[in-house]
């Protein structure tokens, strides 16, 4: 593997480039990656998608001596094998992308296995830095690190850095410039494979150079293939004549044993880093993480901490959210009398559009934003101390049942908050079938906005007992995850066998900024899918139940709803209910939004169902179709608009089926 | 022949190899689950997933995962 020195793209970089310089970030998951990025980037981040993936990428910007420097987020990923969208994103960026340099963020306390990546980062045509980040956790816990020899022993930069207090930022920033302006050796010492497949390795490379594209470098190519690297030899099939690709095949055939004998190279040479740059290995003594995890991981006291910490954030959650939300409810009322006022001289339908449509619509999505927040900023700390792996690895024996594992409750724990997000972090399960089944079963959580129309009705239909109602309509949502996942589990995903690995990451403090910026992308996302769709979809409502004449009884909704009385009369509703719980299709809020269209004061549904038909109705709002943006999400994750609409047929069977149900035998008493 | 999810809590062994399809094998040796590395089992309840030290970090297996790792020798408990 001499031929890796010749590789001189990065060194063409490094002189000609130095006006709008791009960087990509790379680590692998746990070693504070997200902390160096914000520490880098501050609030200048742009959080998208990958073009045409739904994984998240995120772009920031700093400054540093009047140049401006772009930051590209790569997906943290253990290597750079096609294993995952994730791996052959994070390649395929800098094969193609060529960025400037490479920042490669490594956990100090853990060098063992994050140089791992830098192992396989060297092999690609971009200089690297190495960004030496958790410096202060390594000192915690007694090593000692001397990045200069480390420095020394790979040939690139190293910057030690603890993101997380503020350390080590401004030497990064400055070394990206100097690397850039060509004021730093750059002699990287790569990893070089054993000699036993040395000469199986020139046979591939001979076999493929010609056919490669021109971005690929040769030597990394060829080890790609000799590892078994199906992206790769998907595209090398693609392009291979049938002779060259069978003598290929025949050739991995043979040597299948390479691809253990690669990575323990790789490993081999980071034991040999490792071994030059620590002067003096960790204290016998028991870690935090130990420690912790005589509790966490207990096969009784785990699971009994978990329970007792979902039920603490759950109920955090609430009781912090539900006064803020009376109070703003309350200021959002008066807004709309005041507004009436000043809208007396305008014509109805403007004032209908305007106050019911605009300022109700608005204030649906005010008036909910303090659940979310304080949802989302739990969640994250149960991210960001590490918990929440803990969480997968107590939950995957309950998962099984399913024909799932433990990674599988993290997206469902999501979709408390919000199914679009919960939906998205289904990309965290690696088998298609096991990400199919849990994106299906997402829709079954009670997402907040469900749970805010819940908090909102329940206590109207069922006054003092309204507590106990809610508990047994989100128990029961949640039995039918397990009963739907079981059934599917054995029917149409029969047999499906998932592969559970998982780094259990070491506990550490959150960082405030980390935390205060996951909570702002999210909470900003779902106001931008609410301002536009609720928004819309309150002012529709609001001129559906205005027009013809001004009179909601006899507007176009109620002539909608009246073809729809017989239906409604099945679940023992008025028609009302059921237009309510239609238009939560489009956003789940939207039950209040029309039911405050029609009935203009909802006290006045006081009374008005039998408990059999209330129950039967909650039920019905709890599983009715997830909305539109769930179902755009979904069309989106499962690639296949035939399961999406299955999907929203289950539900709709479902959600129509129990309502009538419960109030049919209800009647039979 | 012993596969990884047979030791015990607190036991340590040093991998033999792997076996399995290129997928779960290529994941595993990522993670540090190479020939000739010590490993240390840190739960397992013999049944569910556990929770093994490999390379300063730990990790958790799926018990199919486990037995995918095939040990030499065993070090006493």
């Amino acid at each position: 593997m001499s031929e890796c020195h010749s590789l001189s793209a990065g060194h063409r970089a490094l002189a000609i480039r130095t006006d709008a310089p791009v960087i990509a970030l790379a680590g692998q998951p746990n070693v504070g990656k997200t902390t160096v990025f914000n520490a880098l980037t501050g609030m200048n981040q742009h959080v998208g998608n990958w073009p045409g993936k739904t994984v998240e990428q995120k772009r920031g910007v700093w400054s540093y001596q009047e140049v401006e420097y772009t930051l590209v987020d790569l997906p943290g990923t253990y290597s750079l094998t096609s294993n995952s969208e994730e791996e052959r994103i994070a390649r395929e960026f800098i094969l193609n992308e060529r960025p400037d340099v490479v920042i490669a963020v490594v956990d100090a306390a853990n060098l063992e296995r994050s140089l791992y990546l830098v192992a396989e980062l060297l092999l690609l045509p971009a200089p690297i830095v190495l960004a030496l980040n958790m410096m202060d956790v390594a000192e915690g816990e007694g090593l000692q690190i001397e990045p200069h020899v480390l420095e020394a022993a790979l040939g690139i930069p190293v910057v030690p850095m603890a993101a997380g207090r503020g350390r080590g930022i401004e030497g990064l920033r400055s070394t990206v410039a100097r690397l850039l302006r060509g004021e730093l050796p750059y002699t990287p010492q790569r990893p070089v494979i054993l000699p036993a497949h040395a000469e199986v390795l020139e046979q591939v490379t001979a076999l493929i150079t010609p056919y490669l594209p021109t971005t690929y470098p040769q030597p990394w190519a060829a080890l790609k293939v000799l590892e078994g690297d199906s992206a790769l030899l998907e595209l090398l099939q693609a392009r291979l004549p049938a002779a060259p690709w069978q003598s290929l095949q025949s050739l991995l055939h043979k040597h299948e044993d390479a691809l253990l004998d690669i990575i323990g190279a790789r490993y081999a040479w980071v034991a040999r880093m490792v071994r030059a740059a620590v002067a003096q290995p960790p204290t016998g003594e028991l870690s935090w993480t130990r420690r912790l995890d005589r509790i966490f991981t207990h096969p009784l006291w785990g699971s009994l901490s978990l329970l007792a910490i979902l039920g603490a954030a759950f109920g955090l959650t609430y009781r912090l959210a539900l006064p803020i939300q009376g109070w703003l409810a309350a200021g959002m009322a008066w807004l709309g009398t005041q507004a009436e006022g000043w809208l007396a001289p305008a014509p109805g339908w403007v004032r209908a559009l305007l106050v019911q449509g605009v300022l109700g619509g608005t204030g649906m999505v005010i008036t909910f934003l303090p659940l979310l927040a304080i949802f989302y900023i739990l969640l994250a700390l149960l991210e960001d101390t590490g918990y929440m792996a803990r969480i997968a690895y107590l939950m995957d024996t309950v998962m099984h049942t399913l024909g799932l594992h433990g990674k599988s409750f993290m997206p469902l724990l999501l979709g408390f908050g919000c199914n679009v997000p919960a939906v998205l972090g289904t990309r965290i399960i690696e088998s298609r079938q096991g990400r199919l089944l849990t994106a299906i079963l997402v829709p079954l959580v009670p997402c907040a906005a469900r749970l805010a129309v819940l908090g909102t009705l329940a206590p109207l239909f069922f006054g003092t007992d309204a507590v106990w109602a809610m508990m047994g309509l989100v128990l029961f949502n949640l039995g039918l995850v397990f009963v739907l996942g079981i059934v599917l589990h054995h029917t149409l995903f029969r047999g499906e066998k998932v592969a559970f690995v998982m780094e259990m990451p070491l506990y550490h403090v959150p960082n405030p900024r980390t935390l205060a910026l996951y909570v702002w992308h999210n909470v900003r996302a779902f106001v931008q899918k609410a301002a536009t769709v609720i928004l819309v979809v309150s002012v529709g409502m609001a001129a559906l139940s205005y027009f013809p004449n001004g009179d909601p009884l006899t507007s176009y909704m109620a002539q909608l709803g009246q073809a729809l009385e017989p239906l409604a009369r099945l679940m023992g509703v008025p028609w009302p209910l059921l237009m309510a719980l239609l238009s939560s299709f489009i956003a789940k809020e939207n039950t209040l939004a029309t039911l405050g269209v029609i009935y203009g004061d909802l006290n006045s549904l006081q009374n008005l169902l039998t408990p059999a038909a209330a129950l039967g109705y909650l039920v019905a709002q709890m599983v009715f179709i997830p909305c539109a943006a769930t179902v755009a999400t979904l069309r989106q994750e499962l690639a296949s608009w035939r399961i999406t609409l299955a999907v929203i047929a289950l539900y709709l069977v479902l959600s129509l089926g129990s309502g009538v149900l419960i109030y049919q035998l209800s009647q039979l008493w | 022949m012993m596969s990884l999810e047979n030791l015990k809590a607190g036991q340590k062994g040093v991998i033999a190899g792997l076996h399995g399809g290129h997928g779960v094998v290529s994941r595993l040796a990522t993670l540090g689950f190479t020939p000739g590395v010590q490993v240390e089992m840190v739960r397992n309840h013999g049944h569910g997933p556990v929770i093994v030290a490999v390379r300063g970090s730990q990790v958790a297996l799926g018990r199919g995962e486990a037995a995918h790792v095939i040990l030499v020798s065993l070090e006493g408990a």
